[in-house]
């Protein structure tokens, strides 16, 4: 059987393999390379005192702790703000919505929103947020920039999730005789949920990562901020990847720069097994009705 | 109490709409202030000098605001970084979508999403690191933070896209094509590369677009290891994005030079656009 496929059919197949191998064996060497050398040069940087401590020339500290904090004060604000409205268009789409039309149109300006890159977010997040509303760079400004940024992501996963809740679900809701919103309350909103978490972790993937939308709009300040503080305007502050940068590319204090990117790793890595905890979850819920 | 009812029902039948709508008009308000505040630099500088013009010195005493060097950079680095990027990522997801045993690909695929979730000052910073001194050192030049860094780096930060979504158009591919192909007595190989990748075909393609998207809108990474001096391109010289120009000199920007650096911002949303709207024939044709 073996004898009929001819020989140069044969090396050529056995070639294609090889080389399909190789370029699959690159890039987990480029991950494992990225990961290996951040932790081998960052893990040492990472101690209490840099966690724990702001930055201070007269006390001759170095620490990380206000973007640590900064970072959180981002997401928390950002999540806030970003659910309603994005689980309220996912309802919109999916339950409200009659003409097609209108449904595409949305599709489409989400898709846009979501293909935009960072860069112009920061911009336009300053053109917008820092200057027209005159909230100065400050965290709130930069959680807003955010905000439209991550919209995309919830609505696109709750819609999904939404997608999954059967039909028999609302229908035997509205014939006992609730209205629409009740019936979205009672019924469709619980069944949803797992999207909105899915939602969540991603947004909060993005959160982390991102920088060029922050650099603008919320800030390079370094202080500690209270709790009831970094909402107010004119509050500004750097997000652990904007330290980064500023740490790396302007000061060449690589030794921090290292530190931060290693606890980057860290929450990329915990974020990404999350989502797919989350994913798994959603598809078991799909299949289960 | 019914017509409390039906006021709480109507309201957040409203409220939904807005929400609904509130896409499109986060679209609109974007689109017109770059609009606003990008035209009247154009204006100023005259578009053929603006669009076409070699020289970019925005701070010299008598300026200069073209950024052909910006937008032929954006250009060149992007498809280096397509050409380097694209073959591997394939290639990979073909392996880990047809030919691996599925938990090998699981776990590579696993690798991947991970790779799509590092930060890009992450890549930056090993950029800077590890592929600036790199790249110094093996074509023995004065720096190393030139446009072929950038290009490495870039078709490293455009493998997730790629290799994740051609995997899952070539998953979605029906098995009979494949089936039919090997009881004609085609290799595995010879099925999956002239009848799986071609059926797939369009999903590929949206791959390659979204990674051309990811490219041309990345600023941070190759902020780091680009240069950033406002060449005209060349593999080996220090060059500036279309990004990057917008990132580098905002934060000291005055009068029309800020203006000039909205209008950038301006030509590199023109072309986000202009490859969305490639993505979405793309799309569309393979729904049809």
């Amino acid at each position: 059987m073996k004898e009929k496929i001819s020989m140069s059919r044969k090396v050529k197949c056995t070639l294609l393999n090889i080389i399909m191998l190789a370029a699959c064996a690159v890039i987990c060497v480029i991950l494992l390379g990225i990961v290996g050398f951040v932790v081998y040069r960052g893990a040492g940087n990472i101690t209490v005192d840099l966690i724990t401590n702001k930055p201070s020339l007269l006390k001759g500290t170095i620490g990380i702790l206000p973007n640590i904090l900064n970072t959180l004060y981002i997401i928390v604000m950002t999540l806030v703000l970003v659910l309603p409205l994005g689980v309220g268009a996912a309802i919109y789409l999916n339950e409200y919505a009659k003409n097609k039309k209108i449904v595409k149109l949305i599709e489409l300006a989400t898709e846009t929103l979501s293909g935009i890159p960072s860069i112009i977010y920061g911009l336009v997040g300053m053109l917008i947020f820092v200057q027209f509303i005159n909230l100065d760079t400050s965290l709130i400004a930069g959680s807003l920039t955010l905000v439209i940024m991550t919209l995309p992501t919830i609505i696109r996963t709750t819609q999904e999730s939404l997608k999954t809740v059967p039909n028999g679900y609302r229908e035997g809701s509205l014939a006992l005789g609730a209205g629409k919103w009740y019936m979205v309350r009672s019924v469709v909103l619980p069944s949803c949920i797992d999207g909105v978490v899915t939602g969540c972790i991603l947004s909060i993937g993005r959160i982390v990562g991102e920088s060029a939308a922050l650099l603008f709009t919320a800030g390079m300040a370094n202080e500690v901020l209270g709790i009831f503080e970094f909402f107010k305007p004119k509050m500004s502050g750097s997000s652990l990847t904007v330290a980064l940068y500023m740490y790396a590319k302007e000061r060449g204090e690589f030794e921090i720069a290292f530190a931060i990117a290693a606890i980057l790793l860290v929450l990329t890595c915990a974020i990404n097994f999350l989502s797919k905890a989350a994913a798994v979850l959603l598809k078991r819920k799909g299949s289960g009705k | 109490m019914k017509r409390v009812t039906g006021f709480i029902e109507n309201t957040m039948g409203i409220i939904f709409t807005v929400c609904g709508f509130l896409a499109v008009g986060f679209v609109v308000l974007i689109t017109g202030f770059l609009v606003v505040s990008g035209l009247p630099a154009i204006g100023e500088i005259g578009i053929i000098q603006f669009l076409f013009g070699r020289v970019w010195a925005s701070t010299a005493s008598h300026p200069s605001y073209g950024i052909l060097p910006f937008i032929l950079t954006s250009v060149y680095g992007t498809a280096g970084a397509i050409v380097i990027g694209v073959p591997l990522g394939l290639l990979c997801a073909i392996f880990i979508a047809k030919i691996t045993p599925k938990h090998v690909g699981i776990a590579v695929r696993g690798a991947v999403d991970l790779l799509g979730g590092i930060p890009s000052v992450v890549y930056g910073l090993v950029g800077m690191i590890v592929i600036v001194p790199f790249v110094r050192k093996t074509f023995n030049l004065p720096d190393g933070a030139n446009l072929f860094s950038a290009i490495i780096v870039l078709a490293v930060m455009i493998l997730p896209s790629v290799v994740s979504v051609s995997e899952t158009a070539i998953r979605a591919v029906p098995k009979e094509y494949e089936e039919a192909s090997l009881a004609l007595g085609a290799t595995k190989t010879e099925t999956v590369f002239k009848v799986i990748v071609p059926a797939a075909k369009s999903g590929i393609l949206t791959s390659i677009a979204l990674g051309i998207g990811r490219s041309i809108g990345e600023a941070m990474a190759v902020m780091m290891v680009s240069g950033n001096v406002a060449n005209m391109p060349s593999l080996f010289k220090s060059v500036r994005f279309l990004t990057t120009a917008v990132a580098s000199e905002m934060s000291y920007s005055s009068g029309l030079q800020r203006k000039a650096l909205f209008s950038v911002a301006l030509v590199l949303f023109v072309f986000i656009l202009i490859i969305n709207l490639i993505l979405n024939l793309v799309v569309k044709k393979e729904r049809e």
